[in-house]
């Protein structure tokens, strides 16, 4: 075999590394964590409403109806702040501040989540908790620091969707005497529905699996939580705390919400890359 | 009644402006804060010092060596996993199912929970390959973890290089590969450096994965099979166990500082990048 055939193979061969990582994790979280789940009953398991490892009892609803409440809390927050600042970016931002947003958002994202989670420890949960009462370290909080958190996800990528309707739907809206606004609320939006969904979803799955952050403000009660200034605790969380000491059944347990967790991660995944697909279509 | 239009954009672009400038004061607040309250514990002998008592005083040296000693296995082992996949998938290939599975497979990647690479970590380099809690089992979980950016900055930055230099290596008579290393690779490098630093970047702030993986000692490390605690995981505890607020500020404050470095950097590549274009 000549070397120019030796290197495409060899390239290929590194090319499926993503692949292969994806696979080695697929396969090691499901062997670790499946037992237990056949064992409880993956219903008992996703819908029990008791966790207690020291009594056996592995069920993981209040975890996992604390990370939706945490979730759907920061898109409430993170979605329409995040939609407004790419609207200002790409049509209101005047030369010196468009030039300054994309690098400022680009910085957001690289803060480690633990400094998010800290601001929110330190800052956050005690004006909650002299403010607007409970113990600060609630459902809210988690809810503010993640919808902070979501931002260069949402704002990013709806940026580009923006930029990518043609120039030709804005020039035919403005040729029919629509305001700027109205251009951009009933042409540009709509054009650009895809990729802001797309930007949703993907906001979404870094919510749900953002870990240090949330542990060290949503208070990590196990419960289901009743008003957002009520703690909670989020799968990820779940995972985070008792990862650490934590053997035998009970350590599969975490993985096992482990499982729930890839497997909730992964449909979001495909549903952003299948929409995304349709617009370059 | 009917809202005048020119009233309702008067109103949205307030909304808007208003949006902007509330997440740049975030930012702003985020890292104004960190830096005002840490800066003052940092010293020589902060940056130097091991810590004492369980990091109650002392200093962080051991965590920085920790965190370098991570950032620098991920990027030794990702960048040429990464490099040699924007290779393959831009030279190498027509987009076929196995390109699409290959992009498919990176971008999933880039979705999972740094949590997740924790537990995966954990079962794999640390028991199943049996490394233990140690530098190599951490770099390894977060060139794992990287990858994905690896790759897209590198494909993004090969893409760029203009289709007659290709042309002209191959007209000269050079190979594919020798058309790839010497005329393609040489006028993507500030953009796969990109890759890099972000992926240096996102390995430094890491903690969900680092601290099921390469462990939580305090001590300085002496081979790549010990165990290290990173700045951002030392910043964690001494926060979440309130061992010492003023101790957890002065660490946030460097971890904010080398964050910022690195942007400083990224930002220098990618004007580099424009310029030439």
């Amino acid at each position: 075999m000549n070397k120019e055939r030796l290197i495409q193979w060899l390239l290929l061969l590194i090319a499926l590394s993503a692949i292969s990582v994806l696979a080695l994790i697929t396969l090691f979280i499901f062997k670790e964590g499946l037992p237990i789940m056949v064992k409880i009953g993956a219903t008992d398991f996703i819908l029990g409403r008791r966790w207690s490892p020291g009594k056996g009892a592995f069920g993981i609803l209040p975890m996992l109806m604390g990370s939706l409440w945490v979730t759907g809390g920061a898109l409430l927050l993170g979605v329409p702040l995040g939609l407004a600042v790419a609207i200002f970016a790409t049509d209101f931002a005047p030369p010196y501040l468009s030039t300054a947003i994309r690098p400022a958002i680009q910085l957001l994202a690289g803060i480690p989540s633990v400094i998010y989670g800290f601001i929110g420890l330190t800052v956050l949960v005690p004006w909650i908790r002299s403010h607007l009462g409970g113990p600060g370290l609630s459902v809210l909080a988690g809810a503010i620091i993640l919808g902070i958190m979501i931002l260069p996800n949402i704002i990013s990528i709806s940026e580009d969707a923006i930029r990518a309707v043609p120039k030709e739907y804005r020039d035919g809206a403005l040729a029919l005497g629509a305001t700027h606004w109205q251009t951009i609320w009933m042409v540009v939006l709509p054009a650009a529905r895809s990729g802001i969904i797309a930007s949703i979803i993907l906001g979404m799955g870094r919510a749900i699996g953002e870990t240090m952050a949330v542990i060290m403000v949503v208070g990590n009660a196990v419960k289901v939580p009743h008003s957002i200034l009520d703690p909670t605790r989020t799968l990820t969380s779940n995972i985070g705390i008792e990862m650490g000491y934590a053997s035998g059944e009970h350590r599969q347990a975490l993985f096992a919400t482990g499982i729930v967790l890839f497997v909730l991660i992964m449909l979001l995944n495909t549903a952003a890359s299948i929409i995304s697909q349709r617009r370059g279509r | 009644m009917r809202v005048d239009p020119r009233t309702t954009q008067r109103i949205a672009k307030g909304l808007v402006w208003a949006a902007a400038l509330l997440t740049l004061a975030i930012l702003l607040f985020i890292i104004v804060y960190i830096l005002w309250q840490g800066l003052p514990m940092v010293s020589v002998g902060f940056l130097t010092r091991n810590p004492t008592r369980m990091g109650r005083s002392g200093g962080i040296f051991p965590t920085i060596v920790g965190t370098i000693a991570l950032a620098a296995v991920a990027v030794l082992i990702a960048t040429p996993l990464g490099l040699g996949t924007a290779i393959y998938l831009t030279e190498y290939t027509r987009e076929s199912a196995v390109t699409r599975a290959i992009r498919f497979g990176t971008e999933c990647l880039a979705g999972v929970p740094s949590i997740i690479f924790g537990l995966f970590g954990f079962v794999f380099f640390v028991i199943y390959l049996r490394l233990g809690w140690s530098i190599l089992s951490g770099g390894l979980t977060l060139a794992c973890m990287i990858l994905p950016t690896i790759v897209r900055a590198s494909e993004e930055a090969i893409r760029a290089v203009p289709r007659p230099y290709r042309e002209v290596s191959f007209a000269l008579g050079a190979t594919r590969w020798q058309m790839v290393t010497t005329a393609v690779l040489p006028s993507a490098v500030p953009g796969i450096v990109t890759g890099i630093v972000l992926g240096i970047g996102r390995s430094v702030g890491e903690t969900a994965a680092v601290i099921l993986t390469a462990g939580s000692s305090l001590r300085l490390p002496t081979s790549l099979f010990s165990p290290v605690r990173t700045m951002a995981v030392h910043f964690y505890i001494l926060a979440r166990e309130g061992i010492s607020m003023e101790m957890a500020y002065g660490t946030g404050a460097m971890l904010i500082v080398t964050i910022l470095l690195l942007n400083v950097v990224v930002n220098w590549l990618i004007g580099r990048l424009i310029a030439r274009r």
